[in-house]
């Protein structure tokens, strides 16, 4: 673990892998330290931003100090089963990208355990870990302009479920109903960091 | 009630922002320059985190429906008020029915437009903040939009004009180095240190995006997508560097090599395209 300065009110702590940025985010949100405004995990890091009441150097020995091991095991995390339509448009390129055919593609999505590791990119993106190593395909070369909404998508060791409609790089394998994003629902993300999922095959 | 009769280019609902949501994917939002925004609810006895308008390059005009007190503050544009010159950075009585209307600054972007009790629109995620990049809170404001105005206020200040320094013409940014300045050749950041950099015309409430001598980075491999701060100074892989401002996306996957101090912040926040800027680096934080 590195903690590295970002600006004046900001601790960018590097991990040694996304287990351990799930395990630290997960301990932090459990007993936040004092001054914290925001906990932004990603990848390989986790973000603190905090105010005045704190510092780098507090921050940093209080995170050093804190047992990733302890705490809430995963049956009492939050739990989202995603029914998934898959007949995705870059279905067929992630069969010739992994050389594993597409029915079998689509068996090993849904065979995983899943986790969501942070969110990002769009108000209840979620980057959703543990798939299939199998699985992992780069982005397209070539971005969308227009991905539609509740498209499920692969790019890296992820799986992306798009809220809205917008641009979007990953290679899409399906589509869900799920709602992702709802702003009379508290909180408007489905996918928050540490809930465990499946994808299941939707029942036509 | 506020009619809006023109919107101007670019005019939307302000406060100060929603903290505390980055891990839904949702970042702070809010007043671009905060001290502005504060300074204008002070002045109309608002709480400093009510809503008002943020607009850019001027051009607003609005129709007050009832007698109210407002205050312009930020970018200083030339101000009347049914017909009357009007100054900034203090409070203005406004009659019923009357029309304020805002020239374009000769200095500065941003101009804010508190109203007594602060505006009343609908907050979403517990605040009343545009955030352009992930479209969410009120619209823009559009010519016609009718906007509520509330009754969050407390006694009326006794000031006639808040003194408030004037925006610097030859702007001296404080940056501190990292959090990734080891992807970069030590050459980076002493150009960062000492050359001019022009903010360019594709600037926006994300970020103020600079060109100048190309920061050179030393490491070619992707960085793996991370959180981000207001004021980061991220380095595409053109080497042009862009300062993020208050709807900065949560996350991005490209090395900043400094932060600027949070007090130099609002002086980001109103750089003109065109205008030159230069980066004071100081020592790395322990």
């Amino acid at each position: 673990m590195r903690f590295l300065p970002a600006g004046y009110s900001g601790l960018l702590v590097e991990c040694d892998d996304l287990a351990q940025v799930v395990a630290l985010h997960r301990a932090l949100q459990r007993t936040r330290p004092q001054g914290v405004v925001d906990l932004v995990p990603a990848a390989l890091t986790l973000l603190l931003t905090f105010d005045a009441s704190t510092s780098h150097a507090r921050l940093s020995d209080t995170i050093a100090a804190t047992d990733l091991e302890s705490g809430d095991g995963p049956a009492q995390e939050r739990h989202v089963t995603i029914e998934v339509t898959y007949h995705g448009a870059d279905l067929a390129d992630v069969a010739e990208l992994t050389g594993i055919p597409e029915e079998e593609v689509v068996r090993r999505h849904q065979a995983a355990h899943y986790v969501v590791a942070f969110t990002g990119f769009a108000p209840g993106f979620a980057y959703v870990a543990g798939g299939d190593p199998a699985l992992v395909v780069p982005r397209r070369s070539t971005p969308r302009t227009k991905v539609p909404a509740g498209s499920v998508a692969l790019a890296g060791e992820f799986t992306g479920v798009y809220p809205g409609e917008g641009p979007g790089g990953w290679q899409l394998i399906g589509r869900t109903d799920a709602p992702l994003w709802d702003l009379q629902r508290d909180p408007p993300a489905l996918l928050t960091p540490g809930t465990t999922v499946r994808f299941t095959e939707a029942r036509p | 009630m506020i009619e809006v009769l023109r919107a101007g280019p670019l005019t939307t609902v302000q406060d100060l922002g929603r903290p505390g949501l980055a891990h839904l994917g949702v970042g702070r939002s809010g007043a671009a320059d905060r001290p502005s925004l504060r300074l204008a609810n002070r002045l109309v006895g608002n709480p400093e985190d009510a809503a008002a308008l943020e607009t850019t390059f001027g051009g607003l005009t609005v129709r007050f429906a009832s007698a109210t007190t407002v205050a312009l503050t930020g970018a200083p544009c030339p101000v009347t008020v049914g017909g009357r010159t009007r100054d900034v950075n203090a409070p203005v009585a406004v009659r019923a029915g009357e029309v304020l209307e805002l020239g374009m600054p000769p200095a500065g972007v941003r101009t804010y437009l508190a109203v007594r009790g602060g505006l009343a629109v609908p907050p979403v995620l517990g605040a009343r903040a545009t955030d352009v990049l992930a479209h969410l809170g009120p619209a823009p404001l559009r010519d016609g939009d009718q906007l509520p105005t509330g009754h969050r206020a407390g006694p009326a200040p006794g000031v006639d004009v808040a003194p408030v320094r004037a925006l610097p013409s030859q702007p001296l940014l404080r940056v501190v180095p990292g959090p990734r300045m080891d992807w970069f050749t030590p050459a980076a950041l002493e150009l960062l240190g000492s050359r001019r950099f022009e903010v360019t015309a594709a600037s926006d409430r994300v970020g103020v995006r600079l060109s100048g001598p190309t920061l050179e980075r030393s490491r070619a491999e992707e960085l793996p997508s991370e959180g981000l701060v207001e004021g980061a100074v991220q380095v595409p892989p053109d080497g042009q560097p862009v300062v993020f401002l208050a709807d900065h996306p949560v996350t991005g996957g490209y090395p900043v090599i400094a932060v600027v101090h949070p007090v130099d912040l609002p002086v980001v926040a109103q750089l003109r395209p065109g205008q030159s800027v230069r980066f004071a680096v100081q020592r790395p934080l322990p």
